[in-house]
Formats: C-alpha cells, structure tokens, sequence
C-alpha cells in the first residue's frame, strides 16, 4: 500500500495499467491528447505488479486503468471519462500542475 | 412429512393418484382457471383431514370445504379422497395438455416466422419493429438473454413512439413547464432504461450489440459502438433548439468538444484492441505456435469488448444528462422531440428502402 501511495504520488498524473489492456490505452490516449505527461506503470511488467494489484483492490479498483491525479485515486476510464464531459477534468489537471497551459 | 409421503406412496401404489406437488405447479401455471382451485385445494384439504392426527400442516390456503359434513367412518373417508384425488388428476392432465398444445401451437408459429425472416432477409430486406414477434430472430442461434432484449427493445421502440407523440402534443398545446418537466423525466428515464437494457445484453453477447443487429439498416450505417454517436447526435440537435443564449452555446460547444475527445478517444482503443487481437491471431500461422496461448489472450481481448460499448454508453448518456442541464424546460422537450423523431425517420427510411421495387438484372 505504501508503495502504491508512494507510485501515486511522484508524479502529477499517474495510470496503472497492463499492456494487454486497450482501455489503458483509450485514458492514455485521452490524457495525451490534453499534453498530460502521466507516469504509467504496467501492472503485468513490474516485479511487484502482484502486490500493487492487491493494494490497489483495496482501495477499491476492480480492473485497469487506475487514474491518480494529484496523488489522489480518481478511479477508472468510466471516473475519466465522466468528469471531462463534466468539464471538470481539465481544471483537475491544471490544479495538480499536469497542464502548462 | 415422512408420514404423508408413506400415504401418498400406498396411494400411487393403486395407481390413482399424481404427487401432489405436481398437480400444485400447474395449479400456479393456470390461476385463471376456475376449475384449478378446486382440484389443488380439494387435493390439500383431503391430504390435511387424513394426516390431522400426524400434525401435517398444510402450507396451501384451504378453501372452505371444512363446512361440509364429514362421513365419520373412515372408510367413508378414504373413498372420498381417492375420488378426489381422481378428480384433481384427470383435472392436472387435462390442463397439462392445454398447455402443451399451446406450446406445439407457439412453436409452429415461431418456425413460421423464422423462415419468414429468413426470406425476408434473402431479400435484403427489413422485417418492420411494428409486428415486434417476428423481432424474435433466429431463435435456435440466439441466448436466451438477447432473447429477451430483443423483445424488450421491441417494447421499448413502441413506447417511445408513444412518449414521442406525447411530447408532440404537449409543446403544440403550450402545457406549463411544470408538466413538460414531467415529460422529459419520463424520456430520460426511457433512454437509461435502455442502457441498462444494453448493459444485460452486453454481458450475453457483446457482438450482438456491436453488429447493430438489432438496429434497423439505415441506424447501423451510422452505429458508433453500438450505438449513436453523441457529438454527432449535438449537432442535429443544435438547429432545432435555437436560439441560444451565448451562455448555451459556450457551454454546447464545450460539450461537443470534450464528447468528440472522449469518443475518439474510446475508439482508438478499439483501434488498439482489433489490431492486439488480429496480431495474436495471425502469429505463427504456418507453425504450430501456441494454440492455446493465443486464444487464451485473444479471449481476454474480446471480454473487453464489452468495458467499450458500456463506456461509448455512458458517453451517450452523460450527454443526454448535461444537454438537459444546459437547456431550458421547453428546450429540452424540443430537444428530446427532434431526437426521437430523428431515430424514428431513420426507422422508416430503413422500411422504405426495403419496400422499394427491385430492379430486375
């Protein structure tokens, strides 16, 4: 758990993701496309993807990707996906400093 | 219970007599039946007078047949339930074969409208959502949960017809805010029925929804994910609601924008997701490769499937759900009217275009 808060928090945007995962890619794509540098970390390539999996569960992620906006668990493509047409997404990014402009 | 059953043993014993929870079961089948209640409760009402001394209570309400005066001889008894009992099997057999000669009945008709459709198809042409049975489709190739979301979405097509033609009348009569509110509500409400309805089907069969199948010709021309596409769907709205404030059209264009975003975004990794799936697919197709391994992953590929189309759905929905926010009450009545009736012209353009006279080659 630490070390998901730790993963969390080293950068303004961070995805867990796996590589087989073509959601991931949908946030990844949808984050890019906003010029967010997010920090990714593959589930299924990390050594201790297990565990951070397990941690993750607990904080309540069923399945990737798992946004981090500002060291704070945003949720899913669905939480994503739901706050940008809320308009509410961009103002998060700029407020953690993911966005320069 | 033990006891009851020894009783019923000896009876079937003599051959007079069917379990008793079978003749219960089609009692249910049958409640309209007038004849049912006697056999079931005259069956459960006998049972309780014979076994009273072993406790059984029966959890059957009786009807009150306790008025009539009992024979106090128990043989008087025994002959009267075995009677009974007759009655209430002849009574379960008769209704038994109702309802199998109903079954036989539906069946034909089914095979009859399958090979309609089939025809129908050959053709190229299109079975109207009017007649919603011949809706069933092949019924031998689909799962019983797409089953049921045909007819449901049959459903779901005639009522929205209905609250289309409702809302009409209720903008042409000028009824208050208020009452155009409720109408709104309603539609909305209709329109997440649906996704929810979309939401079941997706975990039957993800394909299904995908292919448009149960969409009409011309609405699959321009499926998106299973559906429409919402910033599309902006745009022909738009016209029909003006004027707009500036605020309205700041906060529209803004919508459109994030939806477009967010749809392209989805249908990149659909992109993403065709290209990992044809790429497991094609990997070693003149060796022996791993078989298992590659269907295995490419399984996984095609369950995801299903996190696309209930996300495009969700897309669809938050749009709905903000335009309502952004307009006024009669905007959005206007808008949810020219939204219906746009779906329902592309409903009947699909019926023209399979209506229209071949040419011969």
């Amino acid at each position: 758990m630490e070390r998901v808060k730790q993963l969390a928090s080293e950068r303004a945007v961070v995805i867990f993701s796996r590589t087989t995962c073509c959601m991931c890619h949908t946030i990844k794509t949808l984050l890019g496309g906003f010029g967010v540098n997010a920090a990714v970390h593959e589930l299924d390539e990390m050594p201790q993807g297990r565990e951070i999996e397990h941690a993750l569960a607990r904080l309540g992620c069923q399945s990737t990707p798992m946004v981090f906006i500002g060291g704070e668990l945003v949720g899913g493509a669905n939480e994503v996906m739901s706050l940008h047409l809320n308009r509410s997404l961009i103002p998060m990014l700029r407020r953690a400093g993911a966005l320069w402009v | 219970m033990s006891s009851l059953s020894t009783q019923l043993a000896s009876l079937r014993g003599m051959g007079l007599y069917e379990p008793f929870h079978q003749i219960s079961s089609w009692g249910d089948t049958f409640r309209g039946d007038g004849s049912l209640n006697i056999g079931s409760s005259t069956g459960a009402q006998a049972d309780t007078r014979l076994d009273n001394r072993n406790e059984y209570a029966s959890h059957e309400s009786m009807e009150p047949t306790r008025g009539e005066q009992e024979s106090s001889r128990p043989f008087d008894k025994i002959q009267r339930r075995l009677a009974q009992n007759r009655e209430a099997a002849r009574k379960s057999r008769m209704r038994k074969k109702a309802y199998v000669q109903q079954l036989e009945s539906s069946r034909v008709k089914l095979v009859q409208l399958e090979q309609e459709l089939q025809r129908a198809q050959q053709q190229g042409g299109y079975i109207s959502s009017v007649s919603d049975s011949s809706h069933l489709g092949l019924i031998g190739n689909m799962s019983s949960g797409i089953a049921t979301f045909e007819m449901a979405y049959g459903h779901w097509v005639e009522k929205q017809h209905k609250m289309i033609c409702e809302l009409r009348i209720a903008l042409q009569a000028q009824v208050t805010d208020v009452e155009l509110k409720i109408l709104i509500e309603n539609g909305l409400n209709h329109y997440n029925n649906l996704f929810r309805m979309k939401a079941d089907a997706a975990k039957a069969d993800v394909f299904y929804l995908i292919s448009g199948k149960w969409r009409t010709s011309v609405e699959r021309f321009f499926l998106w994910i299973g559906g429409f596409r919402p910033s599309e769907l902006l745009n022909i709205l738009v016209p029909q609601i003006e004027p707009l404030t500036d605020k309205q059209q700041v906060d529209i264009s803004n919508l459109r924008q994030s939806s477009r975003q967010a749809e392209d975004a989805l249908s990149q990794g659909i992109e993403k997701l065709q290209q990992t799936l044809a790429e497991s697919m094609a990997l070693d197709l003149m060796g022996a490769g791993n078989y298992r391994a590659q269907m295995d992953s490419a399984i996984e590929n095609l369950e995801a499937l299903e996190g696309f189309v209930n996300q495009a759905d969700n897309l669809r929905q938050k749009a709905l759900h903000h335009m309502s926010r952004i307009l006024t009450t009669r905007q959005a009545a206007r808008g949810l009217l020219a939204l219906g009736e746009y779906l329902h012209r592309l409903r009947a353009l699909s019926s023209l275009w399979a209506a229209r006279p071949h040419e011969p080659t």
